[in-house]
């Protein structure tokens, strides 16, 4: 796809977005002002040290936290408008998360937590069942299927997190740090199966890494520092 | 999407195990215990009724003392009757039919190297007609042994049992505390009352006979009456009154120094003996249920944060807050129902158990099921929804970082 054909209207818009916590002496602004578009079909890393906000403005853009104040569109439409029903449905049809903690469901083998949001889009057994063990294949887990969050490893539980949000099919991809826990060669089959998905089907990535080898398989680069968007630039694309 | 709800809930349910098996055994006990409890009590409350209704209404007690039923053992304070007030009553009062004179004590009787301690009676054959005995073996008293008050007894069947095991009884003689009696008669046995109490445990003598060598008085402790059919109780236990006060001179004003009691009154009280016994039994299926609640409520609280947790990553993912309350409270009622269902069971079982080994009649109350269960269920749902309902309406991120 051409840089030029950027669509005119922002797939995600902040805008001046905070979240305070606390109040007071105690009060920490997690995100200070954010403005940030991110249009569909990017590839975005977001980086920056430990505690400059970047879980919490995945959060944000997640549906998973308000902001204290500020203003975000999804597609045009403005979240804190939405009931929590719709936000909840906002998730289910075109959000796929990647929690930092993986936020796996505990005695749920591998293949039922990735079933799960397929449920809730009304997918039927068999689909569902088709679906799960594909997104799980994809990274590389298909023979992990029947085993519990428990009896897996850490970079193991990470991977099933994110054939979770991928097997729904969403239109945005929201991963928080997906290969934190992963070696180098496994991060990189992980980032080359996103980056596929990217470039062949349009899926939007959104993804929070400490790694700048990983960051190099976005196509921009935000730097966040204290709570607000220090740097945004294109990334000299790893070839 | 019903379908799926259940589906969830069947999945969530063992997914958990240990918590709703925990959960089940909460309802199982409270329901189970409630249900057993209260059967058995109805049930006893049931042959009390029985039992009484056997022994006939139309009888009348009249023993000596202002409230033979609150005071102690019967006459302590107040004069004993005799055979002539027992007779003069039956004489002068056409609605009483037959009246039993009735002179007792507890004492020892043996035969041979067997012992017991046993009622020990002086009366006559007017007895056996009131109380409805009839002889297994030998006779009643002749009216030579009455008059003359000659040493010897009509037995019951424990007596028998005991002293005699596989010998005839009739014709030996046993010594009833110092007195060497002959054996005339066996009566029929008549079993065991509600409460266990042994009516064939006794040896009966002519009253003269008690008198003059056992009691060495002339008192009759207790008189037992027949009154005729088609005589209305309460007017029967006034006319005795009033001929009681006559015979014993009791002046205007002066308090009654005797007690008639009929077997309504009778009855009653020992229906109310069984409806304490009741009463406690249902303070503990009270407790047991408590325990129960208690039990599932404590593993649902302690299970809060697993839930909250799950609840935040099933609405991260996309289930609308609705969803997962109807798969929690969905997941409540199976568990509910199961156990419920198990504990109904396992409660009418026990009952039946009981009503069997007591002997008494099997009685299981629905009200009572129903209260059980829903008191179960309501704890089971209540403890187990509303937690969820809560987490439920977090933001989804603070139900997933919920400690
Ligand atoms: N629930 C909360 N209550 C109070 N403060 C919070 C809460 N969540 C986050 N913070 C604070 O907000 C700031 C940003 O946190 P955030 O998790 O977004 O950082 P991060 O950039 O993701 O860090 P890391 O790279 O370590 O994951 C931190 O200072 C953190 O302490
Ligand atoms: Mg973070």
């Amino acid at each position: 796809m051409a840089e030029a054909a950027v669509p005119p209207l922002p797939l995600i818009h902040l805008h001046g977005i905070s979240r305070v916590y606390g109040s007071g002496e105690a009060e920490v602004r997690a995100l200070d002002g954010v403005d940030l578009d991110i249009h569909e079909g990017e590839f975005v890393a977001i980086m920056g040290p430990s505690g400059s906000g970047k879980s919490t403005a995945m959060n944000v853009i997640g549906c998973l936290d308000a902001p204290t104040s500020g203003h975000y569109e999804y597609s045009g439409v403005e979240v804190a408008g939405l009931t929590r029903d719709q936000r909840a449905l906002l998730r289910r049809h075109y959000l796929g998360f990647v929690f930092q903690g993986y936020n796996l469901l505990p005695r749920t083998t591998a293949l039922q937590n990735v079933e799960l949001p397929l449920i809730y889009k009304g997918m039927g057994r068999a689909e569902r069942h088709a679906a799960a063990t594909q997104a799980l294949a994809k990274v590389g887990l298909e023979d992990r299927a029947h085993h519990d969050p428990s009896a897996l490893s850490g970079g193991q539980q990470q991977r099933v997190a994110i054939a979770r949000a991928l097997a729904g099919n969403p239109q945005v991809v929201l991963a928080d740090e997906p290969t934190g826990n992963l070696d180098t060669k496994l991060s990189r089959d992980i980032m080359e199966v996103l980056k596929g998905l990217n470039q062949s089907d349009g899926l939007t990535i959104v993804m929070v890494t400490h790694e700048a080898e990983m960051a190099r398989y976005a196509r921009r680069l935000i730097w966040m520092v204290d709570g607000r968007v220090e740097r945004d630039t294109p990334t000299e694309q790893a070839t | 999407m019903l379908w799926e709800t259940i589906r969830l809930a069947v999945q969530a349910i063992f997914r958990n195990a240990l918590r709703s098996f925990l959960t089940v055994l909460g309802i199982v006990i409270g329901v189970g215990a409630v249900i057993a409890m209260v059967t058995v009590g109805q049930g006893s409350t049931e042959q009390v009724t029985a039992d009484v209704e056997k022994l006939g209404s139309n009888l009348l007690m009249v023993l000596p003392g202002e409230d033979a039923m609150e005071g102690g053992p019967p006459g302590t304070a107040a004069a004993m009757f005799d055979l002539r007030t027992n007779n003069l009553l039956e004489e002068q009062l056409a609605l009483i039919e037959v009246s039993a004179p009735m002179a007792m004590s507890r004492g020892r009787v043996v035969f041979g190297n067997k012992n017991r301690r046993t009622d020990i009676v002086g009366t006559d054959n007017r007895y056996f007609t009131v109380a409805g005995w009839e002889i297994a073996q030998g006779r009643i008293f002749d009216p030579a042994e009455l008059k003359s008050g000659r040493p010897v007894c009509v037995i019951g069947e424990t007596v028998r049992k005991d002293l005699f095991g596989s010998i005839d009884p009739v014709g030996e003689v046993i010594r009833i505390r110092k007195l060497s009696c002959q054996i005339i008669g066996l009566l029929r046995s008549k079993g065991a009352s509600t409460f266990g109490s042994d009516q064939d445990d006794f040896a009966i003598m002519p009253l003269r006979t008690y008198h003059n060598r056992i009691s060495g008085n002339r008192d009759v402790n207790l008189m037992f009456a027949a009154v005729r059919d088609g005589v209305p109780t309460d007017r029967a236990v006034r006319e005795v009154e009033v001929v009681m006060r006559d015979l014993r001179r009791i002046g205007r004003g002066e308090d009654d120094d005797f007690t008639v009691m009929d077997m309504k009154q009778i009855a009653s009280m020992l229906s109310g003996i069984t409806g304490v016994l009741t009463g406690l039994l249902s303070a503990v299926a009270a407790v047991s249920l408590l325990v129960g609640g208690i039990g599932i409520m404590n593993i649902m609280l302690v299970s809060v944060t697993e839930r909250t947790r799950e609840i935040g990553i099933r609405l991260a993912i996309g289930a609308q807050a609705r969803q997962v309350l109807m798969q929690f409270l969905v997941e409540a009622v199976i568990l509910s129902l199961f156990g419920g269902l198990i504990g109904i069971i396992a409660g009418l079982s026990l009952g039946y158990l009981g009503a069997t080994l007591l002997a008494i009649p099997f009685r299981p109350a629905l009200g009572v099921v129903m209260t059980a269960f829903g008191f179960s269920a309501a704890v089971g749902v209540i403890f187990g929804y509303f937690p969820a309902q809560r987490a439920a309406r977090m933001n989804p991120i603070d139900a997933l970082r919920h400690e």
